[in-house]
């Protein structure tokens, strides 16, 4: 317990370093995404090609696609913007399946009503289909924030600090406390971000407060079945 | 476009590919720790995914362990692994084995969980015993979501294998960690490449799989409703009636 305290502004500041790549790479891979997923929602042949693509990006081990992305990019190996876009690449390719859904999700009849009433292609886009596909893009960023924090420690053994360095730095010098300290810092981060995110929803999207109950905002599949 | 031709060198230098430490002997150790590792974790959790799905009983603390196990960083159960057990093969294959069983267990429970319920009572109804609700009826049709389960659970074993080579003499992530060390970005990238080659020509395995393990009645099915299904989008008048099957 003696590291703990005597080293607590070292983990405040792996927090911050922390924060300050994986906030980046998840707000990327959210805006990212989203019109990919609306892409993959409204041509249905681009769909199966670009869920592969993103599938095929999620098989790729991340230690090796930090040490690859360089090659690409001709960034440095330790610069934090190569673990920026990795993890952003990562969380575009969990949450794009995710985003499909979410606009499945909005029913044929809202969106024809939309029209009906008068809305732009634009307009209709912006005031109905993203607001109502937002409950299920909220989920979705969840596990992108989840994922993005947890991974973002991976970078430390390239030597890009973060709340990683805590791991690497306790193994090599065998200070136990230390590598739960990095644990249980990036957990609390992980649900820090993740209360977060659910509490903007509440406040971008009032209506999920009572929608929520039914339960409805959440059956995209069954949407799906029930109107294929 | 230059490190490509390193990395290149590197996988074509024949004295890489015998002798101890080469790269058909690294092979080897991955395939192997990640087989052993997808074994054990499979034994643990599919019976019990099986179980909970089968029953919905302990559906609560099932969705917990499993989301909540994702949110361990993988890098930090491995290195504390490594200082309690020491080095060897023992620390990574524990470390592995827990955070392979999230994924698992939750591919396993939505998998039971995603079969009808009607289907189950008409099962049921038939005189079909227990075993073989959960034998003929429930393990068939929820197979292509278990296998997705195991799938999405040997790609993070695969993964995370690669990075226990920082706690152990294991797998093709040596080949990394010996050229980060060296800065030898040849070697690094060489065996960054093995890697996702690994990675992807075993998820396309099993994507494979997924698709042969849709029983054949379930096959016919889909076709049947594609053939039949109108052409133009129906009007819809009313909801179809789902009593009894709400979330």
């Amino acid at each position: 317990m003696n590291w703990l305290w005597s080293n607590l502004d070292l983990v405040g500041e792996l927090m911050l370093v922390h924060l300050a790549l994986s906030v980046p790479a998840i707000i990327l891979s959210f805006v990212v995404s989203v019109p990919i997923g609306w892409l993959a929602h409204r041509y249905r042949w681009s769909r199966g090609v670009l869920l592969s693509i993103c599938g095929l990006l999620y098989a790729i081990p991340s230690l090796a696609l930090f040490i690859a992305l360089p090659a690409f990019t001709g960034l440095s190996l330790r610069s934090p913007v190569n673990l920026v876009i990795a993890l952003t690449l990562y969380g575009v390719a969990v949450i794009v399946r995710t985003s499909a859904d979410a606009f499945d999700s909005v029913e044929r009849d809202i969106r024809q009503s939309a029209t009906a009433v008068g809305y732009s292609a634009a307009g209709r886009f912006w005031g109905v289909e993203l607001p109502l596909a937002g409950p299920v893009l909220l989920s979705g960023l969840r596990v992108v924030i989840v994922s993005t924090v947890s991974l973002a420690t991976v970078g430390a053994v390239i030597g890009v600090p973060s709340l990683g360095s805590l791991f690497t730095d306790g193994f090599q010098r065998g200070i136990q406390i230390e590598i739960i300290t990095g644990i249980v810092a990036t957990i609390v981060l992980a649900l820090g971000l993740d209360a977060l995110s659910v509490l903007l929803g509440r406040l971008l999207m009032p209506w999920t407060r009572r929608a929520s109950s039914n339960g409805r905002v959440l059956t995209a599949r069954r949407v799906r079945e029930e109107t294929a | 476009m230059n490190l490509f031709l390193d990395a290149f060198a590197w996988l074509a230098d024949p004295a890489n590919w015998t002798g101890p430490g080469s790269i058909p002997q690294r092979i080897a150790e991955h395939l192997w720790v990640s087989a052993l590792v997808l074994v054990i974790a499979s034994a643990i959790a599919l019976p019990l995914g099986a179980l909970v799905g089968h029953t919905g009983r302990g559906r609560e603390p099932a969705v917990m362990v499993s989301g909540g196990l994702r949110a361990l960083p993988t890098l930090g159960v491995l290195t504390l692994f490594g200082i309690w057990i020491g080095i060897g093969l023992a620390a990574p294959v524990i470390a592995l084995v827990i955070l392979a069983i999230p994924p698992l267990l939750a591919g396993a429970y939505a998998g039971f969980e995603s079969v009808d319920r009607r289907t189950i009572d008409a099962a049921r109804a038939m005189g079909m015993r227990e075993l073989q609700v959960v034998g003929k009826v429930e393990l068939p049709l929820g197979m292509p979501i278990v296998v997705g389960g195991i799938r999405s659970a040997t790609l993070q074993i695969i993964a995370t294998a690669t990075l226990a080579a920082y706690i152990a003499d294991e797998g093709l992530g040596r080949f990394i960690f010996a050229g980060l060390k060296t800065r030898d970005y040849g070697e690094m990238l060489g065996g960054s490449i093995l890697v996702i080659l690994l990675a992807l020509v075993i998820d396309g395995c099993f994507a494979l799989t997924q698709r042969v393990v849709v029983p054949a009645g379930v096959r016919a099915t889909r076709t049947a409703e594609l053939r039949s299904g109108p052409t133009r989008s129906r009007t819809i008048v009313g909801r179809p009636n789902t009593e009894g099957n709400q979330e």
